[in-house]
């Protein structure tokens, strides 16, 4: 073992353009666990994905995989099983094909592996890619993953798409993988409902930074979610009466408002209003709402903030 | 072994996991020296965590229910061992507690509270005197 932690970004920052950039985002796996990435469509997911296979430059900080810098050897390929949102398979190979062209890129392609893949997903050998749903494709590209031998899974958006039986298959996958103490998983999703389960370890991601990292249920406990009446939370008009508590994400309807608040300062918060551990998607919700911030873009609807 | 999560009942998973293979143990269903799944089987089939299964099972040989060989797996220990007992008196001087604050808002002295626990036992089934009452 070369290293306890499957892979680790550090203060990376690199300009992605149009005014979106990373900055200072950090957060490591331990060997052995499967993390989430969390965020909007938009929030930096894939770059950040990118930047960690060393498929895009890092303008500052460093990245490590597998416990070698980023970039590194080609060699490293070989442990890792990587599948991106769009398939790089071309649509006309039957997955008889499949095999044969990627098999001479993999020094440990296990042909048998392959096939007893294949069987157990369901999938035809003789299906041609293109004809795959979608379901099946992202069966395809793991039963590639596992059968080089790769020790890190990495998928980008691995459950859009899906339906809710192909999901659980999918946890299930996941979970066979993790079998084997030194493999490791990292995906990235908007769909929170994949990790509140399965995801021993959540990062929250946020117009291109890092907003929380960590064991999900320490994540978790850092949260409140808040409800009140029209004119709790600060008032229709925004006044900031809560001191010393920030409202993120703050939503206001005629019938109430809601907001999340870190778990040190909700009590600070009114007796009258509720507080309530909070759900992952509540989290990402009103992270996903929150204006930009001091680097911003556009400004929020009404992130009041106290 | 039996696992049922309740993801409604509010109560974390790794306690609901870490109660019932308990309850298990003490009810026999799970016998000494029984081989229970590895942490990252039990979180595969249950589709939860491998930190959140490994966490019932560590509280799990923390009280004496079960022993871990890393990298194997985990066994049921012996029922007499005294962390067990240990752990069943924890319960009960955690239920008389409650009894006991409950008693005070009530207004109850010794002898009252003393005699609700003579009727209690008396209205038991025969159970074995010092058995696991697990009943909720």
């Amino acid at each position: 073992m070369t290293s306890d932690l499957a892979f680790a970004l550090r203060s990376v920052g690199c300009a992605v353009g149009g005014g979106f950039a990373l900055r200072d985002v950090s957060f490591e796996l331990p060997t052995g666990y499967v993390m989430g990435l969390i965020g909007a469509n938009g929030a930096g997911k894939t770059t950040m994905i990118r930047c960690l296979l060393g498929m895009r430059a890092i303008e500052t900080g460093e990245a490590e995989l597998l416990g070698r810098r980023v970039p590194g050897p080609v060699e490293l390929r070989q442990d890792i099983g990587v599948v991106l949102d769009h398939t790089a398979l071309v649509g006309d190979w039957r997955l008889t094909e499949v095999e044969r062209t990627l098999r001479p890129f993999y020094d440990r392609w296990d042909g048998a592996r392959y096939r007893h893949f294949l069987d157990e997903f369901g999938l035809d050998p003789r299906a041609r890619v293109r004809d795959l749903s979608r379901g099946m494709a992202m069966k395809l590209v793991i039963a590639v993953a596992l059968s080089h031998h790769a020790r890190l899974l990495v998928l980008d958006e691995p459950t859009s798409g899906l339906d809710p039986v192909a999901r659980d298959e999918l946890a299930g996958i996941i979970g066979d993988f993790l079998l084997d103490e030194e493999h490791s998983v990292l995906f990235s999703t908007h769909i929170t409902a994949d990790l509140d389960r399965i995801g021993d370890y959540v990062t929250l991601v946020h117009r291109g930074r890092v907003v929380r990292t960590g064991p999900k249920d320490e994540v978790l406990d850092s949260y409140r979610v808040v409800r009140g009446g029209p004119d709790d939370l600060g008032g229709t008009d925004g006044a900031a009466t809560l001191v010393g508590v920030e409202l993120i994400g703050l939503r206001r309807t005629p019938a109430g408002a809601q907001a999340l608040v870190r778990a040190e300062e909700a009590d600070l918060l009114d007796a009258g209003l509720l507080v309530e551990r909070p759900t992952l998607e509540e989290i990402a919700l009103h992270i996903g709402s929150e204006p930009s911030g001091p680097v911003g873009r556009r400004g929020g609807r009404s992130g009041a903030i106290a | 072994m039996r696992v049922v999560l309740s993801n409604s009942s509010g109560v974390p998973l790794y306690r609901q996991i870490k109660e019932q293979i308990g309850a298990a143990v003490l009810a026999g269903d799970l016998a000494e020296g029984a081989t229970l799944p590895s942490v990252r089987a039990l979180a595969r089939d249950l589709r939860i965590s491998i930190i959140t299964t490994n966490r019932a099972y560590t509280e799990l040989a923390a009280e004496g229910f079960i022993g871990t060989v890393p990298g194997k797996g985990a066994y049921v220990l012996p029922l007499d061992s005294a962390l067990v007992r240990e752990q069943l008196l924890r319960q009960v001087e955690e239920g008389l507690q409650t009894a006991l604050d409950a008693g005070r808002q009530a207004g109850l002295d010794r002898g009252q509270l003393l005699e609700i626990l003579d009727g209690l036992m008396q209205s038991e089934p025969d159970r074995t005197p010092g058995g696991p009452a697990r009943d909720e």
